[in-house]
């Protein structure tokens, strides 16, 4: 394991320094750090460095899906997209709801060596919404899974919610809900309910369907005293509730994609499928109301919803194509448009929101950490000024729906490093 | 004119004109002995419905065959799920086969814009789930035209389900190209996502009260009623049919009353009809003022003309 050099990148967006790593740690910052001999060395002169960024809610589709994604495929969509760890959602097939699942997917991680593979634990077994999955065991599990969802389906029975949300203080886990009412907006349901819905005639997805549920679990939060985390909020009725909870110390916390924050309702005129995501894209005013909360701290944090699909689940109808789009390669790009060239979040703020406090919410010791000494070695060098188009082909993901193909973004990933070792670069 | 028909905003004025005044010579020979003419001889035509239709797909294949193009009619299975054999795949393989032309119906919202962008052939939007279907608006169109003359300034009233109807879709925007005046009226529960924003913008006015709209000061020239498919009530759209036909049916006593406003009112709907639930048979059946059969026989015509404008424009019609 050879040593690593930094130098010259602006910790932080803020003054710049070298960095000096060795067997996984950060052994010293400053000015004018000593170079071992043999060192790898990055340049990052006039580069960005942050801690490695962390993605809540990821899509590796391994097991069961292995033609749209593998941990390996996905965990080097997220080396090169800057991240040091990832969150695999329990959607997988068999689903993620035992803990001898769990440590599966966290051994196919460490195999691929990229980035800390996190398992996230189904909420109910078979993600059906009926019976709590195991969730203690797979607590206490080499996984030690923290995070529960039923991702891709809501938890819809709310006395199932308030039993898990109940049970897991025990181990102060945390339930990511994907916020939608079947009642309002059923399987269905596909383009945001609006003007645009009622000229394509495809079936809405009508606001109230996710913020009623947010109301709903904020209510039982407040009630149990557990953590809820609103995964990929979308619209601004959901964004006031989650405002209204945090006011009342009700501990909720909220991620936003990089899709919903850039990405409007309007693509959806060509029916192509690669647009369709649940929930699906919003108009201009839902895309400003989760900018805002982003910037203002209602929504803590950026996720990525990577959800890769074979071309062959997506050339169908729109309305019964897969939902759902890449993410990872893209995100801090998007990110960097959005959000740090309008002036909204500084590189710090980047920092806070896609890797500090995604570490925090998910109980990560060795990630979203200070660039200082003695801190585990996982970081990302951005350069803030190169401009690049993103080309489908050229992924490291097995799948092509990106919708972002085609797009200029403003910064790029230069290395990415995973606890001592370049990852990416 | 583009090679597809697509959406109703594919035709520009112009066009619909044109399309509407070749209708009419096609008219013409439909009232000949021998229909056939030879215009699209060597062509392939297939018309792959994935939904049933007999009176769309009837007229389809009746107008190919009387231009003597090679009609092939396929039933897609639709499939509800995205497992199982791509749209893409269908359509592919049937193109492969060496087919000029696609007349589609699809349950699904968007798959004529989609099987546009996978094949060579022209495609042909005959009805795709709740957004369009042209050439219904266009034979409308054509039917109320050959009674007015022109649309020009015409307030033409839609009835009914229009959330979920593609009539409505087409017919608001062919009627906006011609320049009729448009009101639509159904429940709050029957209209689109986001009708008012959608109605300001495109110019037409909405109502929950059909019988304010028809003995208003301008009461209408035509009236089409939209057929309210019975699902919808256990969708909760709506009570029950006594209500509904209460509240939005051409019943007699409304049919009635609309003809001492305006005597020359015109009733259509694009079928197939739920009599006594949306129209009463007294309206449906009025003899000078309802066109539903005259809706069914320019379908024919009207689409004779449009696979002729988009297969063999600048051939002659008729040798």
């Amino acid at each position: 394991m050879s040593d690593l050099v930094i130098t010259g990148g602006r910790l932080l967006g803020r003054a710049a320094g070298d960095i000096r790593v060795s067997r996984g740690r950060i052994e010293e910052v400053g000015t004018r750090v000593e170079r071992t001999a043999g060192a790898e060395v990055v340049d990052a002169d006039g580069a960005v460095v942050l801690p490695g960024l962390v993605d809540l809610h990821t899509h590796l589709r391994q097991p069961g899906f292995e033609d749209a994604e593998t941990v390996a495929s996905g965990s080097a969509a997220a080396a090169a997209g800057g991240f040091t760890a990832v969150l695999a959602m329990a959607n997988t097939d068999p689903v993620t709801d035992t803990a001898e699942a769990a440590e599966r997917i966290l051994d196919l991680g460490r195999r691929a060596g990229l980035v800390d593979v996190v398992p996230v634990g189904a909420v109910t077994k078979g993600l059906l919404g009926d019976e709590l999955a195991e969730l203690a065991l797979m607590n206490r599990s080499r996984a030690r899974v923290t995070v529960f969802s039923d991702d891709g389906r809501c938890v819809q029975d709310a006395r199932v919610m308030r039993r898990a949300l109940d049970y897991i203080r025990a181990f102060d886990g945390v339930i990511s809900q994907h916020s939608q009412d079947s009642s309002l907006a059923g399987p269905a349901a596909c383009c945001h309910e609006g003007e645009l819905a009622g000229r394509l005639g495809l079936p809405g997805w009508p606001a109230p369907a996710e913020s009623v549920i947010i109301a709903r679990d904020a209510e039982l939060a407040r009630h149990t005293g557990a953590r809820v985390h609103v995964a990929h909020v979308s619209t601004a009725e959901g964004v006031d509730v989650i405002r209204w909870a945090k006011a009342r110390g009700i501990r909720m916390t909220a991620e936003v994609t990089p899709h919903h924050l850039a990405l409007g309702t309007e693509l959806l005129t060509g029916y192509d499928p690669v647009f369709k995501v649940n929930p699906p894209l919003r108009p201009t005013e839902d895309q400003e109301a989760v900018r805002a909360a982003l910037a203002d701290g209602t929504i803590d944090a950026v996720a990525t919803d990577h959800a890769p699909h074979a071309r062959h689940d997506k050339e169908h109808t729109f309305a019964t194509a897969a939902s759902g789009m890449l993410g990872l390669e893209t995100a801090l790009g998007v990110v960097a448009e959005v959000m740090v060239a309008t002036g909204r979040l500084d590189w710090a703020g980047v920092a806070e929101r896609m890797s500090l406090a995604p570490a925090r919410i998910a109980g990560l010791a060795n990630h979203g950490r200070a660039i200082e000494a003695g801190e585990p070695a996982n970081l990302v060098v951005i350069d803030p000024a190169t401009a690049w188009t993103v080309d489908k082909e050229q992924s490291a993901s097995l799948s092509r729906n990106n919708p972002w193909h085609g797009r200029t973004l403003p910064a790029r990933v230069v290395a990415t490093v995973f606890q001592g070792q370049v990852t990416h670069r | 004119m583009n090679r597809h028909l697509l959406s109703s905003a594919d035709l520009s004025r112009d066009e619909i004109e044109s399309i509407l005044e070749t209708a009419e010579q096609m008219h013409d020979i439909q009232r000949r002995d021998v229909k056939k003419l030879p215009t699209l001889r060597g062509r392939t035509i297939i018309n792959l419905f994935f939904e049933d239709s007999t009176r769309t797909r009837s007229s389809f294949e009746i107008a190919g065959k009387w231009m003597s193009a090679d009609t092939i009619n396929v039933s897609g299975k639709g499939s509800s799920t995205s497992k199982g054999e791509s749209l893409r795949d269908t359509v592919r393989t049937l193109t492969a086969m060496g087919v000029d032309c696609i007349v589609i119906r699809h349950q699904a919202s968007g798959a004529a814009h989609q099987v546009a962008g996978w094949v060579d052939a022209s495609v042909i939007n005959a009805g795709d789930g709740t957004h369009e279907h042209p050439t219904q608006a266009l034979l409308d169109a054509y039917t109320m035209r050959s009674r007015f003359g022109s649309l020009e300034g015409r307030h033409v009233v839609i009835v009914g389900d229009v959330a979920h109807s593609r009539v409505f879709r087409s017919n608001l925007i062919t009627l906006h190209r011609l320049g009729a005046r448009v009101t639509v009226v159904a429940p709050p529960t029957l209209m689109p996502a986001g009708v008012g924003a959608w109605s300001s913008v495109d110019g037409f006015t909405t109502s929950w009260d059909l019988d304010e709209v028809l003995y208003a000061d301008d009461p209408p020239d035509a009236v089409m009623m939209l057929r309210v498919q019975r699902e919808r009530m256990s969708g909760g759209f709506f009570p029950t049919e006594r209500e509904y036909t209460v509240g939005y049916g051409m019943t007699r006593e409304r049919f009635e009353r609309l003809l001492g406003r305006n005597p020359d009112c015109l009733i259509l709907h694009p079928g197939p009809m739920n009599r006594g639930l949306e129209i009463s048979a007294d309206a449906a059946d009025a003899v000078g003022s309802s066109l539903v059969l005259d809706q069914v026989s320019s379908g024919v015509a009207v689409r004779m003309s449009v696979l002729y404008h988009l297969l063999a424009f600048g051939d002659e019609v008729a040798s």
